[in-house]
């Protein structure tokens, strides 16, 4: 069973009285611990598409469905709880909370969305803490460390409540490409170790190249044929 | 909750010049408030304390009809030995009065042997009087205030009276009156003492014992034309007016209507005005404070949401539920009004208290040396403390709302 499926996904924009197609019907499917990239240039629909699968947006017609849930029928209030629950996030921006720490940033899912007791917070926290290579720097605000660094955090606060899937729109892009290489290694070695899926964007194409299923998307449409490419090109 | 409060305080801090300024001025008002509340409360304290304590008593009973004429003090218009004696059996029998005094108030001519005017007097029992209006002996500038004050045949003067026919305490006068038949008698008396002038009606009256009011004005029965009440407790005194009004109802004439009334001082005296504006004033100022609360918080937290639609979108997207980004603005709000409130209050506290020790001494009207002891109630402090966190949580609704109902999509791409 796929982690997430798209049939017929559409997703069209209303602005004013112009409609503006961003997804135009596409299919595919996720599997559990995969590393998946959607690529393509800037309007080709990739983030429409994350925002969708990360029940951020609804889709205007077609079926979504991330572990086994119809994702298009939840309301406002149950897409956030099933988001907390399920998913994590990472932002091109970092999106870090300035006012707190990076300890702070890591636990702020846990007490704040779920509400993990303190004790399990804590050993929860030290342990990604170690995984991302941040550990020492826990009591350090944003303001305090680098880019990676920051993304490092990131990486850590999406995988505190134990998410499937994590989304990541460019986590990349505003990092140099040895930072970026460094990020994705850390995306891979997370899956490894906990069995989550990651699922970024991108448009840079030695990023996507670390991807092992890669969608690419051109005007909404996702071109099949650079599927089968990156995954006859994985097995081989 | 401790978490929302942790963060909230934190992002309070993060914009620490505006959390400051803010907070200063909800502080600003609240001490404007209490201070105005403490002066003016307790000049309205003092002020109502000479009229009641020292002139009107807390509560009077007339004939009906009596209060509408008190400028000609009508002889017409006494109550029946009767009519008092069921007047004082119903204030016998309530507790929350402490003391009352029956009057016969007529006018006269004064004479000095030499000169004439005219004099409001007032036939009282010295020792009813004395318990009733407690400041009158301390009304004396002149003459023993060892009780009883009068003894039959004495009279008190007031002051300007005194000064303008050049009387002394000892000194023989003569009070000419005409009664209810139209006769006319004269009666000499001692001056006991002179009394200075107090505010309001009654302020400038002369006092003799009310038997020889009665003897003057030729009596054949003990009548009445006023009954002056003291309570034990002022606060109480719609409930007693309500209470006393009601029992009295049942004394009527013959053609079975109430002939008793009761009026408050407020009633009888034009500085009720005075303390009408000066609750006026109050609300006033409690309306510029809520204005004060309501726009400074308003402003901030509109801001506050303005300046941080990217983070509520990170937090609304990785599953904060609405409800605890509605909570998070609102304890921001709220800590804005509690730290402004607590600190006014602080301060508020610590000036009424300074103004406590250094006493303020005023004139008003004719009294001179009135010293001022401005205070404020537990009551009134909480009332205020309320008002401003309720105004505070109130403004931040509206930024808090829209920040837990806002699309995290558009949050996110909001530059």
């Amino acid at each position: 069973m796929s982690l997430v499926r798209a049939e017929k996904l559409v997703k069209t924009y209303r602005t004013g009285e112009v409609e503006v197609p961003a997804v135009r019907g596409v299919d595919f499917a996720i599997e559990a611990r995969s590393l998946v990239a959607f690529v393509g240039p800037s309007g080709s629909g990739k983030s429409t598409l994350l925002n969708m699968v990360g029940c951020l947006d609804h889709p205007t017609s077609g079926k979504l469905t991330v572990l086994d849930t119809d994702v298009a029928s939840l309301d406002r209030r149950a897409a956030a709880e099933f988001r907390g629950r399920h998913m994590g996030f990472v932002f091109q921006d970092f999106n870090l909370i300035p006012v707190l720490s990076v300890y702070e940033n890591i636990e702020y899912p846990l007490i704040m969305v779920q509400n993990w007791p303190e004790q399990k917070r804590r050993a929860q926290i030290t342990r990604l803490l170690e995984a991302v290579g941040m550990a020492g720097q826990e009591n350090k605000r944003p303001d305090q460390i680098s880019g990676g660094q920051k993304q490092r955090v990131a990486v850590a606060r999406a995988l505190a409540t134990n998410a499937k899937l994590v989304l990541a729109d460019e986590p990349t892009a505003n990092l140099d490409h040895d930072t970026a290489y460094q990020v994705l290694g850390l995306m891979k070695k997370m899956r490894d170790e906990l069995g989550t899926t990651f699922v970024f964007s991108t448009h840079d194409p030695k990023i996507m190249a670390e991807a092992e299923v890669l969608f690419t998307l051109e005007d909404g449409r996702l071109n099949n044929a650079k599927v089968a490419a990156k995954a006859e090109a994985a097995h081989a | 909750m401790l978490n929302v409060l942790k963060i909230a305080l934190r992002n309070l801090a993060r914009y620490g010049r505006r959390t400051l300024l803010t907070s200063t001025l909800i502080t600003l008002g609240v001490v404007a408030v209490l201070l105005f509340i403490g002066i003016a409360g307790s000049f309205k304290a003092l002020m109502i304390g000479q009229f009641t304590d020292g002139v009107l008593g807390n509560l009077e009973v007339h004939r009906k009809g009596y209060v509408a004429s008190i400028d000609n003090l009508p002889l017409n218009l006494n109550m029946q030995p009767a009519m008092v004696q069921k007047v004082e059996q119903v204030l016998d029998k309530m507790p929350q009065i402490d003391a009352y005094s029956e009057r016969v108030k007529f006018g006269a001519m004064f004479s000095n042997f030499t000169e004439t005017t005219s004099i409001r007097v007032n036939g009282v029992d010295p020792a009813k009087e004395a318990a009733t209006i407690p400041l009158m002996p301390g009304r004396l500038v002149e003459g023993s205030k060892q009780a009883p004050l009068l003894k039959p045949g004495e009279i008190l003067i007031p002051k300007l009276l005194a000064q303008g026919l050049k009387v002394k305490v000892g000194d023989t006068v003569v009070l000419v009156a005409t009664n209810l038949q139209g006769s006319v008698n004269g009666k000499t008396f001692v001056v006991r003492g002179i009394l200075d002038s107090a505010s309001g009606p009654s302020g400038r009256d002369g006092y003799i014992d009310i038997n020889d009011a009665r003897s003057l004005l030729r009596m054949t029965q003990p009548e009445v034309n006023e009954i002056a009440i003291r309570l034990k407790d002022p606060a109480q005194l719609d409930q007693v007016d309500a209470q006393l009004s009601r029992e009295l109802a049942g004394v009527t004439n013959q053609q079975g209507k109430p002939v008793l009334e009761v009026h408050t001082w407020a009633d009888l005296s034009p500085f009720s005005s005075i303390v009408k504006m000066i609750d006026l004033l109050t609300l006033f100022i409690k309306i510029m404070l809520v204005s004060i609360v309501l726009v400074s918080v308003l402003n901030v937290m509109i801001m506050a949401v303005y300046e941080r639609i990217r983070e509520i979108g990170t937090i609304a997207a990785i599953g904060t539920p609405p409800s605890r980004i509605l909570s998070l603005f609102l304890t921001e709000g709220l800590l804005l009004g509690l730290g402004g409130t607590a600190l006014g209050i602080a301060i508020s506290l610590a000036v009424i208290y300074a103004l406590h020790l250094h006493k303020i001494v005023f004139n008003f009207g004719m009294q001179q040396g009135l010293v001022l002891s401005p205070s404020v109630s537990v009551r009134d402090v909480a009332v205020i403390a309320v008002l401003v966190v309720a105004m505070a949580l109130l403004a931040s609704l509206q930024p808090a709302w829209k920040a837990s109902r806002m699309d995290p999509v558009r949050a996110l791409s909001h530059v």
